[in-house]
């Protein structure tokens, strides 16, 4: 059983997000990076609907996972790629879905091994709750909350669509 | 020998198949074994009386195996076994008569170490002893030994162990010498030079692992040029210890030359191939090395032909820390004197072997090759031994009585167990209690 | 008949296929190669970096085990270890214990006192590394930096990026390697890695005495003029050549070896053109390669360092990963038995 969500409608609501939150800070050029795979189809439309003509950057955040110890090593893992320099940089950080917060923290661990940043927004297409860290993201398409069976998935790049899996399928 | 005294007893082995170390199969109506001795056989032993009746049934009957080529590591430091425990190992694989290598600790080269090794036999072997004496002092191929002081003291051949010769004037007038005394001369051949450091098989594995290789042409040449050397000397040659199919081939010539010339192959040999060194295992770390299977093929066919006199165990037991380094510091050898029935008898479910050309190579033609017999008759010496091949054991540190515990199949299950060993008519496995 | 089955490649991966120690590439198929090669890849992307470090082995302990000494390989696999935030301990032993006649055993025993979670060994006997493989606390990887002739995987790995990188693919190339294969372990490395990874032909160039035996079992074509040798080459790579092989009677001189299979800009231009040069180093001029061909445009020589950086956090972090990963397996089955 597959439901699908309005990814359109959740778009928009990201790129309303943004424009808010870039307005509020006072933010004039951003720059964005998205987090593999999910994230950056994201950044990709985003860049579009945001006008941003600089290219996003791309982050893998294998090498910075907490769960290395009990995983290992993501076997399929590619180089990150940040086209700018993001010292002093005020960056759009972009994830599919944001559940424990585990992924930005990764993810902000490795922004940080490439320079000092002005600052981080953080937006992601579906916020899940459960949160096991300190990290809310700025900008959400859809907050919902799933049954224990139930899984999101975004599949893509062309098209999007955000698949709602029940599990055992 | 044995300490227990059985003599003046008598014991008769009814029932299964006998080989009399010659001839083809017989159907075993009766043994009948007396004052160390074979009393009787056929229906006069069925009829006889006997303090201690054994039923073969199922198993087979044969002479007890002898080898040529065995280490009791005594004298020695006794890490690696002692004559006690090695003799016992040999009982329990069907052996009746081990020669002990010359490649003790000292070095065989002397009557004194003959003595010793003789006294230690007699005190504490279930099995007969024969030793080796080394044919240069202490093993290192430059003076000759006490040759006729060794035979003696009790030595029947004299070789150099498992060690090459680098010189060829000395390795000529060595047999010379023996040649004067009318010596058996048990030589390992392998060109020192050609071997140089190697440790394995200059072939597949070797390029493959980066080992450092042993040639053929190390043994082959060796060969020849004992060969030769003992067609002109006269002497009584016993090559020890092939490994090359091209080896066989030029005694197989030498033979119809009308040298005197016999030989052997350890069982290992017949069984393995280079490839057991895949994956570094130490334990197939043996010297000469196993090579390929054209040779282990035409080792095989000499076997069968009867132009290698006799396999051998080589049995070489070491202790753990021997052979748990890297290949190349490993100590060769493996601990194999109980396993060389099961795995010939592998060779014979395979059809590889028939099995009365395995019980000739085990019992009179390493016999003959010391001018001995090995016989199941009337009035001939008992020395017997009755295996079970359709029962099974696996070799593990249970099971094996040898020090060293480097058997090269420790895994499964191998068919072949002994019942019975008996020497000069007294039990020597299953160890007598006490 | 075979004996006890232990081939190497059952040491060296878990039960679903992943690395656990990297002793050699017998037994790796080219998917694992393949990974090898893209995620050194990504390591080579964070060595660009500011911070040209990433926390993957942070707080674990990696023993540089040096037997056999080589300053420019520890330095390698130190900084690969420090780039993956593990802590390292080099120990150069080929001048303490074992010269003592201390045995590798007992030398094994006193390490695992210092509860690490990998050694990388070099040791110049064959099969070092696997035996140590086999000998230490399961938990423990093991990464071979070269034992005696038979194996340097991370060497030939990296040769393989700097193949990749170049040449975009292995398909179709027509590679040589050059010189003294008899004693090279990384000409072994590197002929089983080419054949695994697709090149079409891989030539070995060498004069009788500096070959294995049946070096053709290897998966090679043997050349022993050069100069028929270098034609389509699309890669050539120069070994090493010792000193002491005209002691032995292996060669006559350098200056006949030089003459003869040394890479100087005539040989090259008998190559295709886009021919690249590799060596794994230190190179001795004027005797395997002349100075113009090492340092030319058509020499890879350099990049060959930054690759091996790479190529070593990733065979590291894919080992450890394996490690652990195993571990945790072990522990949940326990835990549902």
């Amino acid at each position: 059983m597959t439901a699908l969500l309005d990814i359109d409608q959740l778009l928009d609501q990201m790129e309303t997000g943004l424009r808010q939150a870039l307005e509020q800070r006072g933010v004039q050029s951003p720059v964005l990076i998205g987090i593999r795979t999910g994230g950056v189809w994201l950044a990709d439309v985003l860049s579009k609907r945001l006008g941003i003509e600089e290219p996003f950057g791309e982050l893998d955040i294998s090498f910075y996972r907490d769960d290395f110890s009990r995983i290992g090593l993501n076997p399929r893992v590619k180089p990150s790629s940040l086209p700018f320099d993001t010292e002093g940089r005020d960056i759009i950080l972009i994830d599919d879905v944001i559940m424990s917060g585990r992924t930005i923290r990764a993810a902000m661990n490795e922004i940080f091994d490439y320079g000092r940043p002005a600052s981080i927004i953080l937006a992601t297409l579906i916020d899940l709750g459960a949160r096991e860290l300190p990290i809310q993201p700025d900008v959400a398409g859809k907050t919902m909350a799933l049954e224990s069976h139930q899984r999101v998935k975004l599949r893509g790049p062309d098209p999007l669509r955000i698949e709602l899996q029940e599990a055992g399928q | 020998m044995s300490s227990v005294n059985t003599s003046g007893t008598s014991l008769k082995i009814t029932g299964g198949r006998l080989f009399d170390g010659q001839g083809p199969e017989q159907q075993n109506t009766a043994l009948l074994i007396r004052d160390g001795r074979i009393a009787a056989m056929g229906e006069a032993a069925a009829r006889a009386q006997a303090d201690e009746t054994i039923s073969a049934e199922n198993a087979v009957i044969t002479p007890g195996f002898v080898d040529l080529c065995c280490n009791l590591r005594e004298p020695g430091n006794g890490q690696k076994g002692n004559i006690a425990s090695e003799t016992l190992a040999a009982a329990h694989g069907g052996f009746t008569t081990v020669c002990a290598s010359p490649e003790t600790s000292p070095v065989n080269d002397s009557s004194a170490v003959t003595h010793l090794i003789r006294d230690g036999a007699a005190s504490r072997s279930p099995i007969r002893v024969l030793p080796i004496g080394a044919i240069t002092r202490g093993l290192e191929g430059d003076l000759l030994s006490d040759m006729a002081g060794l035979a003696s003291a009790g030595c029947v051949a004299v070789g150099n162990g498992s060690r090459g010769v680098r010189n060829a004037r000395i390795l000529r007038r060595c047999m010379a010498y023996a040649q004067t005394f009318g010596l058996t001369v048990m030589f390992s051949p392998e060109n020192q030079a050609l071997a140089a450091d190697g440790y394995a098989h200059d072939g597949l594995v070797t390029s493959r692992l980066g080992l450092l290789g042993i040639p053929e042409v190390a043994e082959t040449a060796a060969v020849m040029e004992m060969l030769l050397l003992a067609e002109e000397t006269g002497v009584r040659l016993h090559l020890s210890q092939l490994s090359c199919g091209r080896s066989v081939e030029m005694l197989a010539e030498a033979r119809r030359r009308g040298i005197a010339v016999t030989a052997d192959v350890a069982m290992h040999q017949l069984v393995f191939t280079e490839e057991a060194l895949a994956g570094f295992d130490s334990r197939f770390h043996v010297r000469p090395p196993l090579r390929g299977e054209g040779d282990r093929k035409g080792l095989i066919a000499g076997v069968r032909d009867g132009v290698i006199d006799a396999i051998v165990s080589q049995h070489q037991p070491h202790d753990t820390a021997a052979k748990q380094a890297p290949m190349a510091a490993t100590e060769p050898g493996l601990s194999s004197i109980e396993s060389v029935l099961s795995l010939g008898l592998e060779l014979v479910e395979m059809n590889e072997l028939a099995l009365p050309d395995l019980i000739r190579a085990l019992t009179n033609g390493p016999a003959s090759a010391l001018g001995r017999t090995a016989r199941l008759a009337e009035g001939e010496i008992a020395d017997v031994c009755v295996f079970d091949p359709d029962a099974f054991w696996t070799p593990n540190s249970k099971t094996l009585v040898s020090a060293g515990r480097h058997a090269p199949v420790t895994d499964r299950e191998l068919p072949g167990v002994v019942r019975l060993t008996l020497s000069e008519g007294r039990k020597a496995w299953p160890k007598p209690a006490i | 008949m075979t004996a006890n089955d232990s081939s190497p490649h059952h040491l060296q991966l878990t039960r679903d296929g992943q690395l656990r120690h990297f002793l050699t590439l017998d037994g790796l198929d080219r998917a694992l190669l393949t990974d090898i090669l893209d995620t050194a890849d990504s390591f080579i992307e964070v060595g660009e970096r500011t911070i040209k470090k990433v926390p993957l082995l942070r707080g674990r302990t990696v023993v540089n085990l040096f037997f056999e000494s080589s300053t420019r390989t520890r330095s390698t696999f130190e900084l690969a270890a420090k780039r993956l935030s593990a802590d390292v301990l080099n120990l150069d032993i080929s001048t303490s214990a074992t010269s003592k006649g201390e045995s590798l055993s007992d030398t094994l025993l006193n390490l695992e006192a210092m509860a690490s979670d990998m050694f990388v060994v070099r040791h110049s006997q064959s099969g070092a590394p696997h035996f140590i493989a086999e000998s230490v606390t399961p938990g423990v990887a093991i990464i071979n930096a070269g034992d005696g002739r038979h194996a340097h995987p991370t060497q030939a790995m990296l040769d393989m990026l700097t193949i990749r990188q170049h040449k975009g693919r292995f398909e179709g190339l027509k590679v040589a390697i050059v010189g003294d294969v008899l004693h090279s372990r990384v000409a072994r490395s590197q002929i089983r890695a080419l054949n695994e990874l697709g090149a079409e032909e891989v030539r070995v160039i060498a004069p009788g005495t500096l070959l294995p035996k049946d070096v053709e079992s290897l998966g090679c074509t043997v050349e022993y003029d050069m100069t028929r040798g270098m034609k389509d080459l699309d890669v050539v790579i120069m070994l090493r050549l010792q000193k002491e092989r005209m002691e032995g009677a292996l060669l006559p001189s350098e200056r006949e070896f030089y003459r003869l299979y040394g890479l100087n800009q005539q040989k090259l231009a008998l190559a295709h053109p886009e021919c690249i040069v590799m060596h794994p180093g230190p190179i001795n001029r004027g005797v395997e390669i002349e100075s113009a061909v090492a340092d030319g445009p058509q020499s890879v020589i350099l990049n060959q360092v930054t690759n091996g950086i790479a190529i070593r956090m990733a065979v590291m972090s894919m080992a450890m990963g394996g490690q652990v990963s195993e571990r945790q397996q072990k522990l949940s089955e326990r835990g549902q038995a």
